[in-house]
């Protein structure tokens, strides 16, 4: 009974973000809308496009090969088991023993991957710049993130993420590395995300764009499978910072239904307040000019590596 | 109980050094204006929780000095001063933010390497202070290494100065006609530098002080 209670928990994660995700992106478009004295579109527009588009036909460029077509699946899959292992109401579910850390940012990292070689699969020119730009980025904001991870891993002693978050629940204390890892972390998912200081989501052919180069060619389920997998992004970057650092309400394990209950209104209260705070930075900050990202990036890793140093010396106090 | 005050001194000690880093990073000469203030802010709330820790009343005087001083009065006519000398939109031309900032790391673990074992018999409260308090001494000489234009030297002579103080507010009784008289130095040595930058404005045409060289005769 117990274990089908277990399953049904971690089946409800697994929809549950892959619910929210595009209503999460939504809400920002909404809100950022809203700031701008505009109506903006219904939260719900982002799920009405995605419907539309499995609808229409995939219209293909004649060079394309096998991997263009099967990258979309496989970006899809590995952002949403990455997405479901971060805990989001609850820690402790049934598969969360697979949730490292590291694994979640190689997962991440392979559908990085994917998404470099189908941009260049075609051989666009915009494809090109979008990869080329993609794999400058990643290469500064991957190391920062696992400075980022070896620093709550110090903290908290292990570096599965369920575990992480348990402890941060009964250890709630102010560190001065982890704050400093939290601003890492925030820089980290800006750039990951394509949100404005480094790219702007809401840009099509423009020559700095980096994410929408790369899906440039996609059309129809392919582009909704690559469109949704990005809203799951960055829904992943916001229940790891809200977990990791804001673990306010988060149940435990073996909590009954209630405590999940409770654990799903603060993570959804969460959401939207990460949301709204993102909504405000984008309306309030211009786009950053390419080659400044790295200096920006760059920040973060100093940041994160920083933290890691102090953890390194308070702990030998 | 005890450790949550002395988390709060080591996160907000914390934050001076990561405003710190944004003072080194920021090339926009009216965003280095508002890093400051918040500089100065975090200072003076730092400096109050020392206070309020270890109830020394009169280092709530230091923070109000620190708050009123330096983040009101000093990036006020900073920004008058700017105002007049036209600069007040300038982006400062920084050689190699990645390289400066690696620096800036070096040094704050230099000072955590050297100062935690030097202290080890402190009060464990002041100890990771004073370390962080080094950190931003050496972080204000930094940025005064790598910037040439005078405004955002002076900015880091500021940001230097800030270090001192919590240096001594965490060291456990500083007089107050020390704190008094260095706070009244400080705010000479900026109105000095003022009448110097309109000197140098008047002489050159700008305020980069690279061209103070061609004067020495030196590299040009």
């Amino acid at each position: 009974m117990t274990l089908l209670f277990n399953l049904l928990a971690q089946s409800l994660q697994m929809l549950l973000v892959l619910a929210l995700a595009p209503l999460l992106i939504g809400f920002i478009r909404k809100l950022k809308a809203r700031l701008l004295r505009r109506k903006g579109p219904p939260i719900i527009q982002p799920w009405l496009d995605l419907i539309r588009l499995l609808r229409k036909e995939v219209v293909l460029a004649e060079n394309a090969s096998w991997l263009y077509r099967a990258a979309p699946y496989m970006i899809f899959a590995m952002i949403w088991v990455a997405a479901s292992l971060v805990p989001t109401f609850a820690t402790g579910l049934t598969f969360s023993w697979s949730a490292d850390l590291i694994a979640i940012i190689a997962l991440l990292g392979s559908a990085r991957f994917f998404l470099a070689l189908a941009g260049m699969d075609i051989g666009t020119s915009f494809g090109g710049i979008g990869s080329s730009r993609e794999a400058m980025f990643g290469s500064l904001a991957e190391p920062a993130m696992m400075m980022i991870v070896f620093t709550v891993s110090f903290v908290a002693g292990t570096t599965q993420l369920s575990e992480i978050a348990a402890y941060m629940v009964a250890n709630m204390e102010l560190r001065a590395s982890v704050g400093m890892a939290l601003v890492a972390l925030l820089i980290v998912a800006i750039a990951e995300n394509g949100r404005i200081p480094v790219d702007n989501p809401a840009t099509h052919l423009e020559l700095t764009m980096v994410h929408e180069a790369m899906v440039l060619e996609y059309s129809g389920r392919y582009l909704a499978l690559i469109e949704l997998a990005s809203a799951l992004k960055l829904l992943l970057y916001l229940s790891l910072i809200a977990c990791v650092f804001f673990p306010v309400g988060l149940a435990s394990r073996d909590a009954g239904a209630e405590a999940m209950m409770i654990g799903l209104c603060a993570y959804v209260v969460k959401l939207a307040i990460g949301g709204g705070a993102l909504a405000l930075f984008e309306t309030t900050t211009a786009k950053m000019r390419i080659f400044r990202v790295p200096d920006f990036l760059g920040a973060g890793l100093m940041l994160g590596l920083l933290a890691t140093l102090l953890v390194f010396v308070t702990r030998s106090l | 109980m005890e450790l949550l005050t002395i988390d709060i001194a080591h996160v907000l000690a914390g934050a001076l050094v990561l405003t710190s880093f944004m003072l080194l990073y920021q090339d926009r000469m009216s965003g280095l204006i508002n890093i400051y203030t918040l500089h100065a802010i975090i200072l003076s709330l730092s400096v109050a929780w020392q206070a309020y820790y270890q109830d020394a009343p009169h280092l709530y005087f230091t923070a109000c000095i620190a708050a009123i001083f330096k983040a009101l009065i000093i990036p006020f006519s900073l920004r008058s001063i700017m105002k007049r000398l036209r600069i007040h939109r300038t982006v400062e031309v920084v050689g190699g933010v990645g390289i400066t900032m690696l620096i800036g790391i070096f040094l704050v673990a230099l000072s955590l390497v050297v100062m935690l074992p030097a202290t080890a018999s402190a009060d464990p409260l002041s100890r990771e202070d004073i370390a962080f308090a080094l950190a931003i001494v050496l972080l204000g000489l930094l940025m005064m290494v790598t910037r040439r234009n005078v405004v955002s030297q002076v900015i880091g002579f500021m940001s230097l100065e800030n270090g001192l103080v919590l240096a001594a507010a965490g060291a456990n009784g500083m007089p107050l006609v020390v704190e008094i008289s260095v706070a009244f130095s400080i705010l000479i040595a900026f109105i000095v530098i003022g009448i110097f930058l309109f000197r140098i404005r008047e002489r050159f045409d700008n305020v980069d002080l690279s061209e103070l060289d061609r004067v020495r005769g030196g590299r040009s």
